[in-house]
């Protein structure tokens, strides 16, 4: 127990890093020369950066036999959202400075805010429902169904960085192919039949 | 000339001659105070010392009474995709890049063309400084104190030829000085174009120089396009070639993607890039954002040029 606590305390405080870098890039004046477009960026690109590594904590419990690494997924999810929130307001406060019309303009008229869009709106339920009261409520299997929108969220966020770059497509592409190779472990896994239903599950109180 | 009619231009911005020609004085006096800030190390300020000053520069031909970009902002924050995708990249890896020696091949469809030494090429022309705007397509601007001479001198002096319509230039291929050129995220080498009369019109300069030095590598030394009223990426930059054409060239990112950016890419705030809004842009240093002015705020000046032209079409 004394080990998942350590695990714990160390994976909240690694995740608050990027937080922390940029807050002090932004008190010492070193975010360059656009600094809303700056933390637009990180913001970005950790939400998508967290999404990935929830999506792996699965697939490194299978390949080092160790569970007990699945008691940190619920909290990496949250801070997928955590960085995702960040990241809207960033736009929708920084950005566009509250002009809720060009916002909606947006929204509807560039596919690739579009896409961030949706993919925040599909990780809201995933972290409302991530208690484990609302896990009892919704029982395992509901609850299990619904978060499998974790992957479409992801394919999303990937979508939605491809769609803004200009040319060059290296950074996108490298989420696109990390992403890929989540998903497809699964797939494999599933056909091997080394996954169980209950495997997926998370630890059940009830 | 237009120029000196613009409404940006007012008597009281004009250095008065008297200074100007005491300006070598004026120099030797302020260059005390001026080491004495140097102690206090701002970096903007020791990586603008960095840089050769360029004698015999006339000062305010064209002005704008909108605050400058810091050069710091200038030199750290632009797109040049031979050094790198990352606005940050460019100042880091054009360090070393040697613009000495350098040629500029002038060819096409003019009377004198010829391999011209960058310093044969530029001699002839008096250096002045030009304020313009400069409005990137990915919606940010700054507002910059250029140094060059005007681009239609040049062309004069080559002496274009009758069948002559446009005017492609041609940036350096060397993907051993150019890192960006090692990965194909744009066709090498970068071209840009401008139609005859676009080039011939007073606005667009052939810059050497910023904030009254000589242009960091960064930023296209050793010699660069400024066409204010289009998007950057039509103001080429380390240019080793200019081609007289009578044929509408191709421009890289019109070849990279003709449906989002077209050969012209005059700034126009009612014609959005298909993926992102045009109406307003953040100039560097603000917050709030501000409305992107049609031309880029030169309508006056250049607006003429596309009389009767579809400009949604023609974009």
């Amino acid at each position: 127990m004394r080990a998942f606590r350590l695990l714990t305390l160390f994976v909240f405080v690694a995740s608050l890093a990027p937080l922390a870098y940029l807050l002090l890039g932004a008190w010492r004046g070193s975010l360059g020369a656009n600094p809303i477009e700056a933390i637009t960026r990180a913001t970005g690109v950790w939400t998508l950066r967290f999404m990935l590594i929830t999506l792996a904590v699965t697939p490194a419990r299978w390949l080092t036999g160790w569970n007990g690494v699945v008691r940190v997924r619920r909290m990496l999810g949250l801070f997928a959202f955590f960085y995702g929130s960040l990241h809207l307001v960033t736009y929708v406060w920084l950005d566009q400075f509250f002009d809720w019309a060009a916002i909606v303009r947006d929204v509807a008229k560039r596919p690739f805010i579009t896409a961030g869009f949706s993919a925040y709106l599909l990780l809201v339920p995933l972290a409302m429902t991530s208690t484990a009261g609302m896990i009892r409520r919704l029982g395992g299997r509901t609850w299990r169904r619904l978060h499998r929108l974790a992957y479409a969220a992801a394919a999303l966020g990937v979508v939605h960085y491809w769609w803004l770059v200009k040319a060059d497509i290296r950074p996108p592409r490298n989420y696109a192919i990390l992403l890929a190779l989540l998903l497809l472990v699964r797939l494999f896994a599933f056909y091997r039949g080394q996954v169980p239903e209950r495997r997926g599950l998370p630890v059940r109180k009830s | 000339m237009i120029i000196r009619r613009a409404p940006d231009l007012r008597s009281s911005e004009i250095t008065d001659e008297q200074l100007y020609l005491r300006r070598r004085e004026f120099m030797k006096t302020a260059a005390v105070p001026a080491v004495a800030a140097l102690a206090g190390l701002s970096p903007a300020l020791v990586l603008a010392a960095g840089q050769d000053a360029l004698p015999n520069v006339r000062k305010g031909v064209v002005t704008l009474d909108e605050a400058l970009t810091p050069w710091a902002d200038v030199t750290t924050y632009n797109n040049f995709y031979e050094f790198g995708t990352d606005k940050s990249d460019p100042a880091r890896n054009a360090k070393n890049f040697r613009t000495k020696p350098w040629t500029v091949k002038i060819d096409g469809l003019v009377n004198k063309p010829g391999d011209y030494h960058f310093e044969d090429l530029v001699a002839p022309h008096g250096l002045e400084e030009r304020v313009y705007r400069l409005r990137c397509v990915e919606a940010w601007s700054m507002v910059i104190p250029w140094v060059g001479f005007p681009l239609k001198d040049l062309l004069k002096r080559v002496e274009p030829q009758g069948g002559a319509k446009f005017v492609e230039f041609t940036t350096l291929n060397d993907p051993k000085q150019m890192p960006g050129q090692r990965v194909g995220v744009l066709d090498w080498p970068y071209v840009e174009g401008l139609r005859l009369d676009e080039a011939m019109h007073p606005l667009p300069i052939l810059a050497v120089g910023l904030y009254g030095k000589v242009l960091p590598n960064q930023n296209g030394a050793p010699l660069r396009l400024v066409v204010p009223w289009k998007y950057g990426f039509k103001s080429i930059k380390s240019i080793v070639r200019i081609r007289v054409t009578e044929k509408q060239p191709v421009s890289s990112w019109q070849a990279s993607a003709p449906q989002e950016y077209g050969f012209y890419s005059n700034v126009n705030p009612d014609v959005d890039h298909p993926r992102w809004s045009q109406a307003r842009e953040r100039r560097i240093g603000e917050f709030l954002k501000r409305k992107t002015l049609p031309f880029n705020g030169y309508a006056d000046q250049v607006a003429g040029l596309y009389a009767g032209m579809d400009l949604k079409k023609f974009y």
